[in-house]
């Protein structure tokens, strides 16, 4: 496996390093060891120091953990982000062209496309999001799509992400740790900056109002400081310089949204939400929840407040819906998808489920609602046994799953031990989207720290490095 | 109290606000050269009015790394941070029976700290680290007067040095940065760098405190105004002048008598809070920055002369 994987760094014609790896060779050749471990155990520090942590689901101590960071950058020549930043637009536009449509009149349904039960009986279609005209028909603002590559020329998207994407403080905060801990290596390469993301968010949400106040206010909505990802909602609020907001800081009054503050209530125009759908509104979702507004969804409705990510996204990025995005660019752009989709079996369907079952040892199975790398089986690396128990997941909820050829992701050097080894990474680039679609260069690129593992997750042992993009 | 003893103090203040100012400047400085291929060595050099020290000094002209080895480590520049720092603790430690045990371990703890860094081979010396251990520890030093020293005259004198310190470096940034950015001093542009101006923000710490402010996409104008004119931000050229202009109100009281130093703190600090940002761009950002400065230079002269310092 790991022999085969494309590595961006040596995989050069005749085993030579590639052009935008040269100064982080070079680099690598000049640095000695002890200076590595000395500038790792400094990560450390700084992360701690800035509390950038993350508190893994099961980690019931309350532990904080920082998301290991290698410091060799993983770098991407202008020319190849040009192309992905042409494909990333694309596809992103066809989401929100879909999300539109599928809370709309659904013509794509009509046309044949798509079949109807796909949104409809789609575990995260929210009917309440229906006949929603929200600003610059706009429903996934924030996307996180992920990418992997296999070869000179092949990059893959591996998934969407139009929820609540996360990592993006990552991006920043590696950018930060890299120039304070290589300056050397920075000077030596032409690395475009990514540090205006903020002011891009911010711009974007801003852009999205129902009102048309020249300056909107925007809030974030946290589920609070229990949850995982709560040092990126402070991060983020804190370099957009809005208010971090919980459900209870919020209310509403007459259809309008409203944060309680010193002087008195104050409206909110723009939600830049990191709760989850169904916690949003009591009155609305499930009943039980302390982390929403109640009434949020009727101010939503009235045009009162706009909620970005908008709601029901999830029926745009779960994993069997993946499989139509070639076909959404066609219908909705009248184009040719740039960037490919990983071929994918589904096992809804008799003959793929077939041959999924046949072929279980060669292929990474998906629940097609997961995330964070759980309720996966990678074949090639998992045991008889545990492909047998998978199996009976599958016959039971066919529905349930998609599987995919194992991909050999490409491969980046990477600190592992006592030397440097390859180790397979991903790419996760953050697409805004409002009155026009912004892209910082690169994204977060996540590193499986094991020898030969695929799962780049942070919950499974991930890392992440900080991505370059050479300027032209 | 002496003379001497005040002298000691405005000086102690002045010298270590100028070590941070300068530690936080070349932090900004390496952050935007790394990110950009501007040739920002010169643009530093102008801020510290050296251009020509600097060219002396560095036979190879010009490179932001000797320009940083000039203004970190260099004891033949008075105001390195090597120079300020050790010119601070020599004022601290000749008045050690006025400044609690508090003030003067924790200055002279930095002191103590950079010569160990300089002990060592300057070829491996961690400049970065440097820079960030002078930052932390002065403002520990500043905390350390604020929360343990009586408010006395001596109190008074240190206020002064810094606040006046540091007012001078804040508009003395703006001004060479304004300058570099906008040449024709017209601060409107289409799309401003956002890049270049969050580094100017960044000078005396002040990007998410901008954002705090306005919420809003950096503009020039008003990134002039939040490092002039706001009282609120602590480095202001305003908030400054209306510490010095506070210090020197107290020291009036104590004394009962007044001179053209009160004169000029109180004309400053009101020239400062009734000033608006459009009338200041309509006379000229570098006229209106020159005017402050000079008299903040003149304030400072004035102070030595009624207060016997010199």
């Amino acid at each position: 496996m790991a022999a085969k994987a494309f590595d961006e760094m040596n995989s050069g014609t005749t085993g030579s390093v590639r052009a935008p790896y040269r100064g982080v060779a070079d680099w690598l050749a000049r640095t000695s060891p002890e200076r590595v471990a000395a500038t790792r155990h400094e990560v450390d520090l700084f992360y701690r120091r800035h509390g950038i942590t993350f508190g893994a689901y099961g980690a019931a101590d309350g532990h904080e953990a920082t998301i290991p960071f290698d410091i060799i950058p993983r770098v991407i020549a202008w020319d190849e982000w040009e192309y992905l930043h042409k494909g990333l637009v694309q596809r992103v536009k066809a989401l929100n062209a879909f999300l539109v449509d599928a809370y709309g009149p659904r013509e794509i349904c009509r046309a044949g496309v798509i079949p109807e039960t796909q949104i409809l009986m789609n575990a995260e279609f929210v009917a309440m999001a229906q006949d929603l005209a929200l600003p610059g028909g706009v429903h996934a603002h924030i996307a996180g799509i992920d990418l992997v590559r296999v070869g000179e020329k092949d990059f893959y998207v591996l998934e969407d992400n139009v929820r609540t994407p996360s990592g993006v403080s990552y991006v920043l905060e590696n950018r930060e740790v890299m120039m304070r801990l290589a300056p050397e290596l920075f000077s030596a390469m032409q690395v475009l900056p990514v540090a205006d993301y903020s002011e891009e968010l911010l711009a974007t949400l801003r852009s999205v109002s129902f009102s048309d106040d020249v300056e909107p206010t925007v809030v974030l909505l946290t589920p609070g400081h229990f949850n995982s990802a709560y040092f990126e909602h402070a991060f983020l609020a804190d370099e957009m310089g809005i208010d971090l907001c919980e459900g209870s800081d919020l209310f509403v009054d007459e259809g309008r949204v409203y944060m309680r503050t010193p002087r008195g209530p104050q409206r909110v125009d723009v939600i830049y939400r990191r709760v989850d759908d169904a916690f949003l509104d009591p009155l609305a979702m499930r009943p039980d929840s302390f982390l929403g507004v109640a009434g949020l969804l009727g101010a939503l409705r009235a045009g009162r407040v706009n909620i970005v990510n908008a709601l029901g996204n999830g029926v745009a990025d779960d994993k069997s819906t993946y499989t139509y995005v070639p076909e959404m660019i066609r219908f909705y752009l009248g184009e040719e998808p740039i960037l490919q989709n990983v071929p994918t079996w589904r096992c809804d369907r008799p003959d793929e489920f077939k041959y999924v079952l046949e072929h279980l040892a060669e292929l990474v199975v998906k629940e097609v609602h997961g995330s964070g790398g759980k309720g996966m089986l990678v074949g090639p690396t998992s045991s008889k046994a545990e492909i047998e128990t998978f199996a009976a997941f599958i016959r039971a909820r066919p529905d349930n799953y998609i599987a995919q050829p194992t991909l050999a992701l490409s491969t980046c050097p990477t600190f592992a031990g006592q030397g440097v080894a390859p180790r397979h990474v991903d790419l996760r680039p953050f697409v805004l989207s409002g009155r026009k679609v912004t892209i910082i260069p690169g994204g977060l690129t996540r590193v499986a720290l094991k020898e030969g593992s695929l799962v780049v997750n942070s919950s499974q042992g991930g890392g992440t490095k900080d991505t370059w993009v050479l300027a032209p | 109290m002496l003379s001497s003893t005040a002298k000691n103090l405005y000086w102690m203040g002045r010298y270590l606000q100028r070590a941070k100012s300068t530690a936080r400047l070349i932090e900004a400085t390496q952050r935007m050269a790394l990110q950009s291929r501007g040739e920002e060595a010169a643009g530093v050099a102008a801020i510290f009015g050296m251009e020509d020290e600097f060219r002396q000094t560095q036979q190879q002209g010009g490179r932001l790394a000797s320009l940083i080895d000039f203004l970190v480590l260099d004891e033949s520049n008075p105001s390195s941070i090597v120079s300020s720092i050790t010119a601070a603790r020599s004022n601290a430690r000749e008045e050690r029976n006025n400044i609690t045990v508090d003030v003067w371990e924790s200055l002279n703890g930095l002191w103590l700290d950079l010569s160990s860094r300089l002990r060592g081979d300057r070829v491996l010396l961690d400049r970065g680290a440097l820079i960030e251990s002078v930052k932390k520890q002065a403002v520990m030093i500043f905390g350390a007067a604020q929360v343990t020293l009586l408010r006395d005259e001596a109190y008074n004198f240190l206020q002064l040095g810094a606040f006046l310190e540091r007012g001078d470096n804040t508009a003395r940034i703006l001004d060479v940065k304004f300058h570099l950015l906008r040449p024709d001093g017209n601060p409107h542009t289409d799309k401003p760098d956002y890049f270049a101006w969050s580094e100017v923000l960044a000078c005396i710490g002040a990007v998410r405190t901008y954002r705090r402010i306005y919420r809003s996409a950096l503009d020039p104008v008003k990134v002039a105004e939040l490092m002039m004119l706001r009282r609120d931000v602590p480095r202001s050229v305003h908030h400054c002048l209306w510490m010095v202009d506070l210090s020197m109100r107290e020291l009036a009281d104590t004394y009962g008598t007044k001179g053209e130093a009160d004169r000029l703190a109180g004309e400053l600090h009101a020239r400062m809070r009734y000033a608006r940002v459009d009338q200041i761009f309509d006379i000229g950002l570098a006229k209106f920055l020159g005017g402050v400065r000079d008299d903040i230079a003149t304030l400072s002269d004035e102070i030595g002369r009624q207060f016997l310092l010199d």
